[in-house]
């Protein structure tokens, strides 16, 4: 016989997946919302956007090849994603240094301290944001107006739906009627952060990523359930004060978050269950914190706090197991 | 909707490229070898000695224990030495090779194609006559059938499974064999009925085989107690357990339970057909139908082929192998054992010979864990592969056995879903070896 043969122990074949395939995936999911954040914010959001990823893609290179000696992984796309996403949760007229600032933040602390995609603990980009939302509140919480396509640090700031909501609660009740329509929330062009103008384009990714088996329905269903449930209490005992929950389904990073940060592979509980359960947390915290923070919006903070409650989650919430008999 | 097993599974290319390739018969061996542990359990002891002469169908090495199983020779002529041979696990085992001299057979032998319908047979002299034909479960695991079919007694078996769901992909011969021989296998369902004393049997069968699905349906028609059940495609369908749940809705209870725990005897549309052979026609395990294939090879085809012949042979029947072949392995692709080279004689487990192309031979670069949860999505059993693999990395064994590692059927799904492409279940084969090992320890302090 002629031939070398290969020996290893089965299974001899594979599906094909790669983490590239389903990182690609994530980034083609995410253009629909790059594209609707264009049509809105304009050449500030694709500025914002590009600079976060650029940085993003030098801080990894820079770390691994040169810090760590090791071959490069930028090519997994893991780290455009933590770019787009970053960008995605910054206001389109940030200054470009806070966006460095930023990147560096999320690749170097938030990932590479870690040892690299698998091992963070925390959603990069989210590590990214609330650093920047803590350390630069006054640039990070001025939205520029929708439809100045040509502005950027200069555009004209004005009020999101989740301020109004939250001087609606606080008693004011003209800022009802500064409430953009619930349509106009859902299609895109109201005020906020780049990657959650439009509720529609972000639904688009989601059906992208569940047709390409990228994610799982269990995390973002379960997060958006609980948000409409709590907050659709809330306004059955008090419609004067608290809008109804479409309303806050659609409006701040909420979608964004339920559909591409809460699903990170790498920070999201293994098993359906544990799924489950750790959607309806970051529903309860996001909640909590909008009716009761200081801060008007809570999604970054409630899928950090369940990043860290993920590994207790694994613990607890394990599989239904072929045969086993409930005590 | 056909039915299927509920948890996990995947969907494998099925890549039945010999599915339309009538059963040959593979020419006769020069030499023919004979491995002594062809089955689970205790190696056969020889009862032949250098330079005896034996026909095809004398008994060249007897039964080492209850679990255990005779071999009989395939050939006819003379015993050239008792030796090593290299097998499919890849070590040298003892084996006994015979010089082919002609092609005579024991007389007691049938060699007639009639069907034979009527057994007269008792209980108890069918079981022996499966025991004496050294008959192991053909599907791959060699379980001795006779063992099989003597349940524990206080297990009340009520359903007979036949497992024609043939879920590896390439493999072919026992779909083929329903095809040609859907009579004798009927007769056979029969006999192991009247061995368990029951009246119901159900033959699963994946619905991507529907010409044998119809085949089997028009010939059971008239006959009351067999069931032809037709089944959702998904791996692995052909599993014990989750074919027992596919069919029944039953889940077999973890190690040591065994499906008779909760009625079910499964055995292999092969097996069926080698008890009817064994008990008809009075013939012993001595030839099986192998399926020899590949995405290269010029002439996939299914063959039958008389035990101990050399896989070789088998691969120049379809064409000769391929010249980019990369792995040669002795079964499917998803729970097959690679072989280290084609001298390796065929025996009573040998479903397949699959050559598989360099460029799928080759494992690709193994990543970080990416904590996708898609091993966790795969496996039919309900386990964590990803943490049952750090676990063995760690060298973990207490974890290991908590999370239940020994209920692990080794199919392989979490491994060929992995996208970072983790070695899953080296590392859980591994663990699985080190905590059998303990649970024994601890079994024999008790």
């Amino acid at each position: 016989m002629a031939q070398k043969l290969f020996i290893s122990t089965s299974p001899h074949v594979h599906c094909g997946d790669t983490i590239e395939r389903n990182m690609y995936w994530v980034i083609a999911a995410l253009m629909p919302a790059l594209i609707a954040s264009f049509i809105v914010f304009g050449l500030g959001a694709l500025a914002v956007t590009v600079t976060s990823v650029l940085s993003c893609l030098f801080f990894e290179w820079f770390i691994t090849r040169v810090f760590l000696k090791r071959s490069s992984t930028l090519a997994d796309g893991s780290a455009v994603i933590t770019g787009i996403l970053l960008a995605f949760n910054m206001p389109s007229n940030i200054p470009l240094y806070v966006i460095v600032m930023g990147a560096l933040v999320a690749i170097g602390i938030g990932k590479m301290a870690f040892g690299g995609l698998g091992n963070n603990p925390f959603n990069p980009a989210l590590v990214g944001r609330v650093f920047l939302l803590i350390s630069f509140p006054a640039v990070m919480t001025s939205w520029p107006e929708p439809h100045q396509l040509t502005a950027y640090t200069d555009a004209v700031t004005g009020a999101t739906p989740l301020n109004l909501i939250g001087q609606i609660a606080g008693g004011n009740a003209a800022a009802l009627d500064q409430l953009p329509s619930l349509g106009t929330l859902f299609m895109g062009g109201v005020g906020g952060c780049i990657g959650e103008v439009s509720v529609l384009a972000l639904l688009i990714g989601l059906c992208i990523l569940l047709w390409r088996k990228v994610i799982t329905w269990h995390i973002p269903v379960s997060i958006l359930a609980t948000v409409a449930v709590l907050t659709g209490i809330m306004w059955l005992i008090n419609p004067v004060l608290y809008v109804n929950p479409l309303y806050h389904l659609c409006s701040g990073g909420l979608m964004l978050g339920a559909i591409f940060m809460a699903t990170d592979y790498v920070t999201s509980p293994m098993t359906a269950k544990g799924m489950v359960w750790y959607g309806i947390g970051i529903g309860f915290l996001t909640v909590i914190i909008r009716f009761f923070g200081s801060y008007p919006e809570g999604m970054s903070f409630a899928i950090l706090i369940m990043n860290a409650v993920t590994p207790l989650i694994n613990n607890w919430c394990k599989p239904k197991r072929f045969g086993e008999v409930k005590k | 909707m056909a039915n299927t097993f509920k948890i996990g599974g995947v969907h494998p290319e099925p890549n039945k490229l010999s599915a339309g390739s009538r059963i040959v018969n593979a020419p006769l061996p020069k030499q023919a070898v004979f491995p002594l542990s062809q089955h689970i359990g205790a190696p056969a002891v020889p009862c032949v000695s250098k330079g005896d002469s034996v026909l095809v169908g004398t008994r060249i090495a007897d039964a080492g224990g209850f679990m255990s199983a005779p071999i009989h020779s395939s050939v006819s002529g003379k015993v050239a030495k008792i030796d090593t041979v290299l097998d499919a696990s890849g070590f040298r085992k003892p084996a006994i090779f015979i010089d082919v001299e002609g092609d005579s057979w024991e007389p007691g032998i049938d060699r007639t194609d009639t069907l034979s319908l009527l057994c007269s047979l008792t209980q108890q002299e069918v079981l022996d006559c499966i025991r004496e034909a050294g008959i192991v479960g053909m599907g791959g695991a060699c379980f001795p059938t006779h063992v099989k079919l003597s349940p524990p007694k206080d297990c009340r078996i009520d359903v007979l499974i036949v497992n024609a769901v043939e879920c590896e992909p390439y493999l072919t011969a026992d779909h083929r064999l329903m095809l040609e021989h859907p009579d004798e296998i009927i007769v056979g369902v029969r006999i192991l009925l009247k061995v368990l004393g029951i009246d119901r049997a159900v033959i699963g069968i994946e619905e991507n085989k529907p010409d044998a699905i119809q085949l089997l349906r028009s010939k059971t028609s008239m006959v009351s107690g067999i069931e032809i059940m037709p089944l959702r495609m998904k791996y692995p369908q052909g599993g014990e357990k989750q074919l027992i749940e596919a069919v029944t809705g039953r889940q077999v209870p973890p190690p040591p339970a065994l499906p008779a725990n909760v009625g079910c005897v499964v055995q292999n549309v092969g097996t069926v057909f080698a008890v009817y052979e064994a008990v008809q026609k009075r013939k012993p395990l001595i030839e099986r139908i192998v399926t020899v294939t590949g995405k290269g090879v010029k002439n996939p085809c299914n063959l039958r082929v008389r035990l101990g012949t050399p896989v070789s042979q088998l691969i120049e029947m379809a064409g000769g192998m391929p010249e980019d072949t990369g792995k040669l392995i002795s079964g499917g692709p998803m729970m097959g054992r690679p072989l280290l080279d084609d001298s390796v004689p065929v025996v009573k487990g040998t479903s397949g010979i699959l050559m598989i192309p360099e460029s799928e031979a080759a494992r690709l670069e193994e990543r970080n864990c990416i904590r996708c949860a898609k091993c966790v999505q795969a496996c039919p059993m309900g386990l964590e592969p990803y943490l049952l693999a750090t676990a063995s990395a760690a060298q973990d064994w207490e974890c290991a056995e908590e999370n239940w590692i020994m209920s692990c059927i080794e199919c392989g799904c979490c491994q060929s879903t992995c996208p970072s492409r983790r070695p899953l279940l080296d590392w859980v084969r591994l663990a699985k070896n080190r905590v059998g090992g303990i649970i024994r320890a601890r079994n024999a302090k008790k």
